[in-house]
């Protein structure tokens, strides 16, 4: 409301109409810039963070120093810049692309059920992937090549199983915001027990392994499973920022939306498909990192507006920030041991649903 | 140009057979013939759950039907054929109207859907248009009744159609916005050759600017024809249940109720039929 009330005392003196019509929609350089230099801020946090303790200075120009034409020295010790390559930022690249994964998705969920409250994870998706992982890392199907992997692919059956499950209970009983998540607790309800169900079956070791996973962690060594996800991330996130205007005419209602020459259900699949697919690929590395898709676009949402066209990709950028955030305090915070991420991401997330409701702001999306 | 021989337009703008359309086994629409000239103005008249609203909405394809709805080259209209102004537009929180006038250029985008120069003068021709330069900025939810009803047609005119359907277009406007916003179609009609149906309550306003008024009731036509034909002051009482005279000032038809008495005379007679469901007009807000 503020924003608006400034924009409208800014127009005065500009041609208004002409003024007004370039500006809808757009996203301003100013907050992607801003977005960008916290996302820089927070990499560089936890780039220098941790037991072996990083110069910023140090860091930057080994990064540089990747770039040969830049000419740039690295002033790091031979084992530092081991830390840096191949610990810190390999993990740090994942948390960010985990963390845009669930923002972005969060976001398009939200849009096509037009409800504030979907999230992949209490829409179930993140169960039904998970269950799909457990599967196939239980089972021993780690075959396949890069991302293209049995995991993964378990993983987005699994989801979208899960989602077509929780819209499909939400229209046959009402279209109350709430349905889509009392369908999205039955089927995280369901998934889970198959889960526990399926770990049941494994030895105690690999149970123990699986299981570590799947509370939601971003253990790496080597550049890996940034391998797997990149390749989703760029893929699923290019269909959902070509398509992210849909979701701003879908807002008008499906009828109104059809008048102005959208197919509804035809985008609402696409966009499912592509969001399911990018959390899949994202449990699939990482395990269950819950509310990151809830807290995410509506703190975008909150600071820059309603609009589907700024709030997707700026929680692609929010996301990838505020999960490489808390995945500094996961690693320090209990030094030298660690936190799994989803366990913070669910005390800073659960809090904050009870705080959405309160505002009753859950239908405003 | 008189009505009688624009009603001879030459070309069929869009033409339906045979309309038909059922919600959960109940006829609302029971086999409509209707036949558009390009150019002309339409008016759709009727009472309240006559099925004015279900004609247009199965006109612009957003409701299953029997029979067919097809532009002069036998295509089913899309988008970029026609447009629709619903009677109860759901409303966007947080949408300026600039951006809401945007969306009707969605049928226009490329793939990449992202709006053009061209696209964005063309909201801004609309909005200065319909005067609604002042509102460009202001916020949907936040509009007057009347406000938010130019803002729906102005989203309209920027899908730029041949033809455009209005359900309702001024039942919540001012006299003076009213015929403001009719003369504003109206206009459009001769400059750009738009063809408009319309359906609206008030009679006179629709006999003057229609050159063909449609009168349905319980899903039927029950007449076709100029202005100064279908509001026969007998038909109309029957259909609209209450006693109705007809006056021709001038040019100018003028539907009036009959003196109060007499009427109260009649309302017990026909007081079973006259109470329709108006439940679902109004303003309506997102809900879901
Ligand atoms: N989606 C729907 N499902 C069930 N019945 C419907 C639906 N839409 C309309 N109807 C019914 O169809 C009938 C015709 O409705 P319609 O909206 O076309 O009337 P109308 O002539 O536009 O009336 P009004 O003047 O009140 O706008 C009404 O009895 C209405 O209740
Ligand atoms: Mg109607």
């Amino acid at each position: 409301m503020a924003r608006r009330l400034g924009d409208e005392t800014l127009r005065l003196g500009t041609s208004g109409v002409e003024w007004a019509a370039d500006r809808a929609f757009r996203l301003s350089a100013a907050v992607v810039l801003s977005a960008f230099a916290v996302l820089a801020a927070i990499g560089m946090l936890s780039a220098t963070s941790g037991a072996a303790g990083l110069p910023v200075a140090g860091v930057i120009e080994a990064v540089f120093a990747q770039l040969p034409v830049l000419g740039v020295e690295s002033s790091l010790s031979a084992r530092q810049e081991s830390i840096l390559f191949q610990i810190r930022l390999p993990r740090l690249v994942l948390g960010m692309l985990v963390g845009g994964s669930l923002g972005m998705a969060g976001a398009a969920y939200q849009g096509v059920f037009r409800n504030a409250l979907a999230d992949p994870y209490l829409l179930g998706v993140s169960a039904g992937a998970g269950f799909g992982a457990v599967l196939a890392i239980g089972f021993g199907l780690d075959l396949g090549w890069g991302p293209f992997g049995a995991v993964p692919a378990a993983a987005f059956i699994g989801a979208l199983l899960a989602v077509s499950a929780s819209a499909a209970i939400a229209r046959s009983s009402g279209s109350a915001p709430a349905t889509l998540l009392l369908g999205g607790v039955a089927m995280a309800a369901l998934f889970a027990a198959a889960q526990t169900y399926a770990l049941q079956q494994l030895s105690e070791t690999r149970a123990r392994e699986v299981l570590s996973w799947l509370f939601g962690q971003l253990n790496t060594s080597g550049w890996g499973q940034v391998w797997i996800l990149g390749p989703y991330v760029l893929v699923c996130g290019l269909f959902l920022m070509t398509h992210r205007r849909h979701l701003d005419v879908l807002r008008v209602g499906d009828d109104e939306a059809r008048s102005l020459g959208l197919n509804p259900s035809r985008v609402r699949f696409g966009i499912i498909a592509a969001s399911s697919l990018l959390t899949a690929a994202a449990v699939s590395v990482s395990g269950l990192i819950a509310f990151v898709g809830l807290v995410v676009p509506h703190i975008v949402r909150i600071l820059v507006g309603h609009s589907y066209r700024v709030i997707v990709p700026l929680s692609a950028l929010t996301g990838a920030a505020f999960l490489a955030f808390v995945d500094v305090g996961a690693r320090t915070v209990v030094a030298p041991s660690e936190l799994p991420i989803g366990v913070i991401t669910s005390f800073v997330g659960a809090p904050f649903f009870v705080f959405v409701l309160w505002r009753g702001n859950a239908t405003t999306t | 140009m008189t009505a009688s021989t624009r009603l001879r337009a030459p070309t069929v703008a869009l033409s339906c057979r045979g309309l038909k359309v059922a919600f959960r086994g109940r006829e609302v629409l029971c086999g409509v013939d209707l036949e558009l000239g390009a150019g002309e103005w339409l008016g759709l008249i009727g009472p309240n759950g006559a099925g004015k609203s279900t004609l247009l909405r199965s006109i612009a394809g957003l409701v299953a039907y029997d029979g067919t709805v097809a532009l002069t080259d036998g295509r089913v209209p899309s988008a970029r054929d026609l447009s629709l102004v619903p009677q109860t537009p759901l409303w966007p929180s947080g949408m300026t109207v600039a951006e809401y006038v945007l969306l009707g250029r969605t049928a226009h985008l490329s793939w990449l859907a992202s709006e053009s120069r061209s696209d964005r003068q063309v909201v801004a021709s609309v909005l200065r248009r319909l005067s609604l330069e002042d509102f460009a900025e202001r916020l949907v939810t936040n509009l007057s009744g009347g406000e938010a009803q130019r803002v729906v047609l102005a989203r309209a005119l920027a899908q730029q159609t041949r033809i455009i359907l209005l359900d309702e277009p001024t039942s919540a406007l001012d006299l003076g916005h009213q015929s403001a916003v009719l003369e504003l179609v109206d206009e459009l009609r001769r400059s750009d050759g738009l063809t408009v149906i319309a359906a609206m309550h008030d009679l006179s306003t629709a006999a003057r600017f229609a050159d063909r008024l449609v009168l349905i009731n319980e899903g039927r036509l029950v007449a076709d024809g100029e202005p100064d034909s279908v509001l026969d002051a007998g038909l109309l009482s029957s259909v609209y249940a209450t006693q109705l005279t007809v006056r021709r000032l001038d040019s100018e038809i003028v539907v009036l109720p009959a003196p109060r008495t007499h009427r109260k005379h009649l309302d017990d007679q026909t007081g079973d039929r006259r109470t329709n469901d108006n439940s679902h007009d109004g303003n309506r807000q997102e809900s879901t």
